[in-house]
């Protein structure tokens, strides 16, 4: 077919009919205290990474707690595991596990191809 | 004292307590109650927040009150006018006429008309209730929908009439989001598979416990809030409501499909509070009633004798609205005795 220079987008509507919620309730699972979360974004203020370079927990969470997954897993290894955010959380959600967490399942989930 | 008499117009908490308070110290009350029974609104209520005490127990107590030998208690009688005319109060419903030396206004609030929200669809698809409506749901131990099925999803909504330039209300009506969290709980209890989505633009959890409350909701019931205003609601063909919002957390737009909608609607002046205000030049912003100052002068209106108590000035919660009519007691007790 000619090119015309057009193409169909992908939608960006977070659909939530079609999204898997099952993924974030196994993060509940092994850190419960992730529901408390906020999203007040104290975690990503203090996060030294953060502050040198384009990374956002509070941004990773959310994104998995909507099931967006694409390019999640090369975020996430930004993080040093430092803990620092957890020691902010006004809500004392365990941020560094639900990192660690993610990190395990988008592993087992390998979303880390799709990116590629 | 003894002779003084004093109209109390509404029935509900405020005025109830106002009215007990005067009658223990001996002067004479007359209490108008539009409705046939006295409680106000709390008569819409299933269980009240924080902690879930059960509204009609509330009611009892409060209505209890009333029964009182100094206390004349009138219900279905709507005051349409009042006026200060020689010296006195004088209060009309109908052909009759009430002559009092002073007046405690207590007419209270009513609930935002959500079908002023078009967009949002309350009185055109049958799954878009009001917060008034799930509370009468509840009273009867289930939540269904329409068609009587048991609700996988269910979303909130919250400012549906409060801090919306649309309707004319800028103000919080302090309640609502409270009142939200309740609901989830609530239902989450009733029904523990399902999922319940709070949308929010401000959590204003401002009373004692209600943080507590809202942090128990997602530790315990994993009800989730989404910041974002649902900007529209359509039906499918199912019957279902789907929804649509910013989460303006993601910054992206979202949408859903639930299967009941519940709108939180908010606190407006009521009807004769706005009439009678505006007859006696008293009327304050958004039709509710003006008092001479919040610090110290809460209950006094700029007219001598005619005084105010409870939510016919702004939004308040129940526990507020009681200690308010306390208060109208005392004050109107040292006016009567000067």
């Amino acid at each position: 077919m000619k090119n015309w220079g057009f193409n169909i987008s992908k939608p960006r509507v977070i659909d939530w009919d079609t999204r898997d919620t099952s993924e974030y309730a196994k993060i509940i699972e092994k850190v419960p205290s992730a529901q408390r979360c906020l999203m007040c974004g104290a975690c990503a203020a203090t996060c030294s990474a953060s502050n040198h370079i384009d990374f956002n927990f509070r941004n990773c969470h959310l994104k998995y707690r909507r099931g967006q997954f694409e390019g999640l897993a090369d975020e996430l290894d930004k993080c040093m595991l430092c803990g620092k955010c957890k020691l902010v959380c006004p809500r004392g959600v365990n941020t560094r596990a639900i990192i660690y967490n993610m990190r395990i399942f988008l592993n087992d989930l390998n979303y880390k191809n799709i990116e590629q | 004292m003894n002779n003084k008499h004093v109209i109390i117009i509404g029935g509900g908490p405020a005025g109830i307590e106002a009215a007990y308070y005067l009658a223990n110290n001996g002067i004479r009350i007359t209490v108008f109650e539009k409705d046939e029974y006295p409680g106000g609104n709390v008569k819409n209520w299933a269980k009240l927040f924080p902690d879930f005490g059960d509204a009609s127990v509330v009611r009892k107590q409060i209505t209890e009150k009333l029964k009182h030998d100094n206390i004349k208690f009138l219900n279905n009688t709507k005051i349409e006018n009042l006026a200060w005319e020689n010296n006195n109060w004088i209060a009309t419903s109908g052909s009759e006429k009430y002559i009092a030396d002073v007046t405690l206004l207590a007419t209270g609030f009513e609930v935002f008309d959500a079908k002023r929200k078009e967009e949002l669809g309350y009185g055109i698809y049958d799954n878009v209730i009001t917060s008034v409506d799930f509370e009468d749901m509840y009273k009867t131990g289930k939540i269904l929908t329409k068609e009587g099925k048991i609700p996988e999803r269910i979303a909130f909504l919250n400012c549906v009439g409060s801090r919306d330039e649309k309707v004319g209300n800028h103000y919080c009506s302090r309640v609502c989001c409270i009142t939200a969290v309740k609901q989830a709980i609530e239902f989450k209890e009733l029904v523990p598979d399902a999922h319940a989505y709070c949308f929010y633009m401000d959590m204003r959890m401002a009373g004692q416990f209600y943080e507590e409350l809202y942090r128990k909701s997602q530790e315990k019931y994993g009800v989730n809030y989404i910041r974002g205003r649902i900007s529209e609601a359509a039906v499918t063909i199912d019957n279902r409501i789907q929804i649509k919002a910013e989460d303006t957390l993601s910054a992206l737009p979202m949408k859903m499909t639930v299967d009941i909608l519940v709108l939180m609607v908010g606190i407006e002046s009521s009807e004769s509070t706005t009439k009678i205000c505006t007859d006696n030049n008293i009327v304050g912003p958004y039709g509710f009633a003006k008092s001479k100052s919040l610090f110290g002068m809460d209950n006094f209106s700029e007219k001598p004798g005619l005084f105010l108590a409870g939510t016919c000035k702004r939004p308040l919660t129940l526990p507020e609205t009681i200690a308010d009519g306390r208060s109208a007691a005392v004050e109107i007790m040292n006016y009567l005795k000067s």
